[in-house]
């Protein structure tokens, strides 16, 4: 078990010096920097901004310095916020977003399997129904067009929450429900889809001949062997929480890492691009060595195997 | 047998598509006023009898604009699901065709591109290769293409072993023709669905784009910058920002929809039942 970490976790380091480099070449074939203003600088200024960037020297050299700080912790200064490293704000902004993707991720587990739960057990009926329904709206609509009926409804009309900032519990629920609903959606449409075929299964209809009550058999014997699908899925929730926290960040006016992420964007704040970018990477690395982890720990037969993809 | 009765699903949905494709290709001579003309006495303006939808905060016609926007949202969504479906499909199917170290090579890079949040992905597409039309078209499909590889692979994989194609190996066919003319015609149905997903999905990333402030660079009237632009003035004007996103939500819906009722349509289990 152990020895399996370790084994992912030497290979996460050469997939994070692929994402440094490919990111690091992306940004520097970009024509422009973001010290290209419309009204230009005088050249005097232009020079002592590249020297002190570094941004003077061959691209090679630059290569060699980011990677030799990276290496240190270090992601360098960003280039908007002038004083500030990257590192400082990352380290600033990671617990909000991680906050916001936690709580998200309980939302989701418990109401998706929940969803899906009941929907498989009471297959044909309005709870099923009702449940695929919503499972459908989840997928197709857009978050920051779910995000505008919340605020519209929630903080407009009832005002119950408030509509933007992070200034305590009730600023993280509407951000959360909105960050939550489309992978409830998913999980709910996968442990539906696999606690039916499930069901079906003889050792469901021993439980049943044994005389256990319905609530035991679904979550006991049926859910615990349909879960697979939802675990497969964490991988892509984690990259599915990236995504959105781009947009919920955005629209709620949360501090995070996505919000800083997109305006990083905007001002060609190459380092800081860079340095979420990282972050990111090490994220989807740690939720691909959880997922095989879990897979351990419900499939007793994956422990003499080892581990699945990446 | 087949069931005569159509889907009431495919009605539905495919009656909103029609509708919003109509509006696509003749946004022109539908709109009642061009999409970025302001009308200076009229700004603002809640829904009414001159401005049906109302105006937004520079006089410009909402219904106008939310038309050419449906100009846009299908010209991306479609041309990226085509692109993504067409290197997806020749991707896929040679993965699975080869089979062996090349397939897991192949297939490695897929995962890969998987794992990572598209929308990221997307965004550093754009910003290296620009902005533009078509550096936001040419991203989505970078991103899009890794989907349809991965579907098309596994169905060559179940296809290749059939005794159809054993036959067409045993009279000598080369495997090029094997692979286009006898496995590829059979993951037709396969390739509609897929085909009719991918484009809700560009949509979708096209308009998020363009809402958070990365996509199409004004005065583009995209539903996404729509209601980018409605999103500050909800309060005051929420018709500015409910009408792109209603829109928007039909539009993806009505696809996938659409989508899960031509998959019932193409699964054996009904064909048979």
């Amino acid at each position: 078990m152990i020895r399996l970490i370790l084994h992912r976790l030497v290979w996460g380091i050469p997939v994070l010096w692929l994402v440094a480099t490919a990111t690091f070449i992306l940004m520097h074939v970009v024509p422009g920097g973001p010290f290209d203003q419309e009204k230009p600088l005088s050249p005097e200024i232009r020079a002592n901004i590249d020297a002190k960037y570094h941004l003077d020297e061959p691209v090679w050299n630059q290569y060699l310095f980011y990677m030799r700080n990276l290496v240190r912790g270090d992601l360098g200064p960003s280039y908007k916020y002038i004083g500030r490293d990257v590192t400082d704000i990352i380290r600033e902004t990671f617990p909000v977003s991680m906050q916001l993707g936690f709580s998200a991720v309980l939302i989701s587990v418990a109401f998706g399997v929940g969803a899906g739960v009941a929907a498989a057990s009471r297959r044909g009926t309005w709870v099923d129904h009702a449940g695929m329904f919503l499972a459908s709206a989840g997928i197709s609509i857009p978050s920051f067009v779910l995000g505008t009926f919340l605020i519209m409804i929630f903080s407009f009309k009832w005002h119950l929450f408030p509509a933007a900032l992070w200034e305590g519990w009730r600023y993280g629920i509407l951000p959360s429900i909105t960050l939550a609903f489309l992978p409830t959606a998913y999980i709910a449409r996968l442990t539906r889809s696999s606690m039916l075929e499930v069901l079906h299964q003889d050792f469901i209809r021993t439980a049943r001949a044994k005389g256990f009550g319905e609530m035991h058999i679904l979550f006991k014997h049926a859910l615990k062997n349909s879960v697979t699908p939802v675990i497969s899925f964490l991988g892509p929730l984690t990259a599915a929480l990236v995504t959105g926290s781009f947009v919920i960040e955005f629209i709620y006016s949360i501090p995070g890492m996505g919000r800083y992420f997109i305006t990083a964007v905007t001002n060609r704040d190459y380092p800081l691009i860079m340095g979420v970018t990282l972050v990111y990477a090490v994220l989807i690395v740690v939720a691909n060595i959880v997922v095989d982890l879990a897979y351990i720990w419900l499939d007793p037969r994956m422990r003499s195997r080892g581990s699945s993809s990446i | 047998m087949r069931s005569t009765r159509i889907d009431p699903r495919i009605i539905l949905s495919g009656g909103v598509i029609a509708v919003i494709g109509f509006a696509a290709l003749a946004a022109p001579w539908l709109a009642p006023y061009p999409f970025d003309q302001q009308d200076t006495g009229a700004i603002l303006q809640g829904p009414g009898a001159i401005h049906w939808l109302g105006t937004d905060r520079l006089g410009r016609d909402m219904l106008s604009r939310l038309i050419f926007g449906a100009r846009l949202s299908m010209a991306v969504g479609v041309f990226t699901a085509l692109l993504a479906v067409l290197f997806g499909t020749v991707y896929g199917a040679i993965s699975g065709y080869t089979g062996g170290r090349t397939d897991n090579i192949m297939m490695r890079i897929v995962d890969f591109i998987y794992s990572l949040p598209d929308l990221l992905l997307i965004i550093l597409i754009t910003v290296t290769i620009g902005r533009g039309v078509f550096g936001i078209f040419l991203a989505l499909s970078l991103v899009s293409w890794v989907t349809v590889a991965r579907i098309i692979r596994g169905e060559v994989l179940k296809l290749r072993e059939l005794s159809f194609v054993e036959a067409a190996r045993a009279v000598g066919a080369p495997h090029r023709r094997i692979l286009f003319r006898h496995i590829l015609p059979n993951t037709l149905g396969v390739l509609i669905v897929t085909l009719t997903f991918r484009i809700p999905a560009a949509i979708l990333a096209e308009s998020t784009l363009s809402f958070i402030g990365l996509g199409m660079a004004p005065p583009f009237a995209s539903w996404g910058s729509m209601a980018s632009e409605g999103w500050s003035a909800m309060k005051f004007y929420p018709h500015l920002i409910l009408v792109p996103s209603v829109t928007l939500f039909l539009t993806i819906i009505a696809f996938n929809v659409f989508g899960d009722a031509l998959r019932d349509f193409f699964s054996p289990s009904r064909r048979l039942g």
